[in-house]
């Protein structure tokens, strides 16, 4: 159930049980001491236990980097409603691989997390959304969660302890958006994912309109680890505001992609050459995405000398995002990149804002007709100038996600769309209207 | 309609996943289980799942449009998608896809004529550190050569 080597560089927190005999049931959870956290929090007031999230510097792993911590002290204590947790396991993000190993190989971690929140803020029942994709690992969830309740770690009175809280799984049907938290909770309510006006947030008004914590899998999955060594020591393991380790998903061109577990903070140089295995072929790295496809793109050089982190990326005019680490060596057509990455988000945009349906399904007919070869310079400027217009212009981030990807592939290997131009032109020459749109 | 024992004994314990009232929330399972039984979402499962919910069956209608896994035509036995996204694209997915297009002789949401394959080509599938990935139904493939494609078809080919 592992699919790659895992490296000796790895800080193995989340991954410690991984590669242990069926590690994915509760007898092996149990035995390597798996629900001891829970427990702990069983004795521990609400703020108690939100205080060490807080003290781990925990952010988000879905893609924000939202304090977790903090994200949870925003339930509201008393609340006539019901409050519920909710999982975001869709991961649908290009170059995002983790989440996936995460359930795959410990789902009871994913399940104590759940507990530990559901501590947290007085949760009685939780919804794990799993991208529809994924069905072999509801499957997997589903008989962890089964074992649970045979266990009594679910059910109306957990282990004796008058806890109440019951777990169910869902299944999503395809959707990128369903991955944003108001997409994903209409969804969750049976509708189509398109994302709802905030504030109100989740935390106040989420599932059914109730306080809602919403967390992505790997966010839930370092809860366990963080009561188990306390806040504090957990967030050692990172640099200072960002705790913890990351899973990273090494992708592209190098030798040994994989998923690795590495501390936050860590050098890109590093990450590439030793725990990467180095580019492939011993070729140079042209272009670097730190975080999912949704993330300004980096060359090569900007990206050798920063650590993986919040801060440093986010200095770089990029972001950490979600973990899925693109690495794109000299051999790469930055066009065609440029192109597929907007073919995605076309495809995904929920069609509900104009500037983000019109303006991908634009910027893919450009991209297309600059590819193909019959652009003008006149398109280079005009995927700048409509990506522009895009940003901060939407209804939801999914807009702001395809222009900046574009944006800076535009900004910064401009030269290759021109040497596209340049080929047309030689090939065009006499032509006398090449303005043929494709796609 | 008529469903599978195993496939209502589904229906009812995701109905009970709910709170009362909000059985809609049940939607979305129910077509993508469906589905897998029935082979498409045909205007009688709208109508079907519609009546169960107690909803209007346009909504279902509009639910069905919107996500890319819920088809109206039946897709082949073996439904093949190849993922092109960028960190496939990297380790040639985009070749991969092609290579499969000619080898079962369709395009992206095609079917061949025995009924038997299905292609599409999809977007990131949460595969991409073992790229080229592919899935055949729900079932996946990593690091995936058109020399291991032609295998995984053939094999299916192959009576069992
Ligand atoms: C278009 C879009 C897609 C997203 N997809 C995911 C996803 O697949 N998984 C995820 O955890 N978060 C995703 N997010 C982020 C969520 O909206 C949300 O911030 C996150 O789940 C919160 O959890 P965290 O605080 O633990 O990161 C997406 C956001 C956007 C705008
Ligand atoms: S930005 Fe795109 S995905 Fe988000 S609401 Fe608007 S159309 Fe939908
Ligand atoms: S890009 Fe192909 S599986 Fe992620």
């Amino acid at each position: 159930m592992l699919y790659n080597e895992p490296s000796p560089l790895e800080t193995r927190i989340l991954t410690k049980r991984f590669g242990l005999p069926n590690s994915a049931s509760i007898e092996t959870y149990l035995a390597n001491g798996g629900y001891k956290s829970f427990e702990k929090t069983l004795g521990m007031t609400q703020e108690a236990i939100i205080q060490e999230v807080k003290d781990s510097n925990l952010r988000g792993r879905g893609g924000a980097g939202f304090p977790t911590g903090m994200k949870w002290g925003f339930v509201p204590r008393q609340s006539a409603k019901p409050k519920y947790i909710v999982v975001n396991a869709d991961e649908s993000e290009p170059g995002t691989c983790k989440d996936r190993v995460l359930i795959e190989n410990d789902p009871h971690m994913l399940i104590e997390g759940i507990l530990i929140a559901a501590q947290a803020v007085g949760s009685k029942a939780g919804y794990i959304y799993v991208r529809g994709e994924y069905r072999y690992l509801i499957d997997i969830l589903d008989k962890a969660i089964g074992e649970a309740y045979a266990k009594n770690y679910l059910g109306k009175n957990i282990l004796g302890r008058g806890v109440e809280f019951e777990l169910y799984t869902h299944t999503g049907a395809g959707a990128y958006e369903c991955g944003e938290e108001s997409a994903l909770l209409e969804s969750l309510e049976g509708k189509r994912g398109q994302p709802r006006i905030r504030p109100p947030f989740p935390a106040v008004a989420g599932l059914y309109q109730c306080p809602t914590v919403l967390n992505n899998v790997e966010t839930f999955c370092a809860a366990p680890s963080i009561i188990e060594m306390g806040g504090k020591a957990w967030a050692d393991l990172g640099i200072p505001k960002a705790g913890g380790t990351k899973l990273t998903c090494i992708t592209g061109h190098v030798n040994k992609p994989g998923v690795y577990e590495l501390p936050l903070g860590y050098p890109v140089e590093k990450m590439i050459n030793e725990v990467g295995g180095g580019m492939r072929g011993g070729k140079k790295m042209k272009a670097f995405i730190p975080g999912g496809s949704s993330c300004p793109v980096l060359t090569g050089d900007e990206a050798w000398p920063l650590t993986m982190d919040y801060d440093s990326m986010a200095k770089a005019g990029s972001m950490l995002g979600s973990g899925g680490v693109v690495i794109m060596d000299e051999t790469t057509d930055m066009v065609k990149a440029a192109l597929r990455i907007m073919h995605f988000y076309a495809h995904e945009s929920c069609g509900w804002c104009i500037p983000c349906r019109e303006g991908t399904a634009w910027l893919k007919k450009l991209l297309t007709r600059l590819d193909h070869g019959v652009g003008t310079a006149r398109d280079i400027d005009l995927v700048g100038d409509l990506a522009d217009n895009m940003l901060g212009r939407t209804f939801c981030p999914l807009g702001d996600a395809a222009a900046l990807p574009t944006q800076s592939i535009v900004r910064k290997f401009r030269h290759e769309f021109e040497a596209k131009i340049a080929k047309t032109q030689i090939s065009m020459a006499g032509v006398e209207n090449p303005l043929v749109v494709v796609g | 309609m008529t469903f599978s024992p195993e496939l209502e004994a589904k229906f009812t314990k995701l109905l009970t996943n709910f709170p009362p009232g909000k059985q809609k929330s049940a939607l979305i399972p129910m077509l993508m289980f469906a589905q897998d039984e029935v082979g498409s979402v045909t205007p009688e499962l709208i109508n079907e799942i519609a009546r169960r919910l107690s909803i209007p069956p346009v909504q279902v209608d509009e639910v069905v449009t919107y996500y890319s896994m819920l088809h109206r035509k039946p897709m082949g036995k073996h439904h093949i998608q190849v993922c092109t996204n960028i960190s496939c694209l990297l380790w040639d997915g985009d070749r991969l896809y092609e290579h499969a297009c000619k080898k079962l002789g369709v395009g992206h949401k095609e079917v061949t004529a025995d009924g038997q394959f299905s292609l599409e080509e999809v977007e990131c599938m949460g595969a991409c550190s073992w790229a080229p990935a592919i899935q055949v139904n729900y079932d996946f493939h990593h690091n995936v050569t058109p020399e291991k494609l032609d295998q995984i078809i053939d094999n299916l080919k192959r009576p069992s």
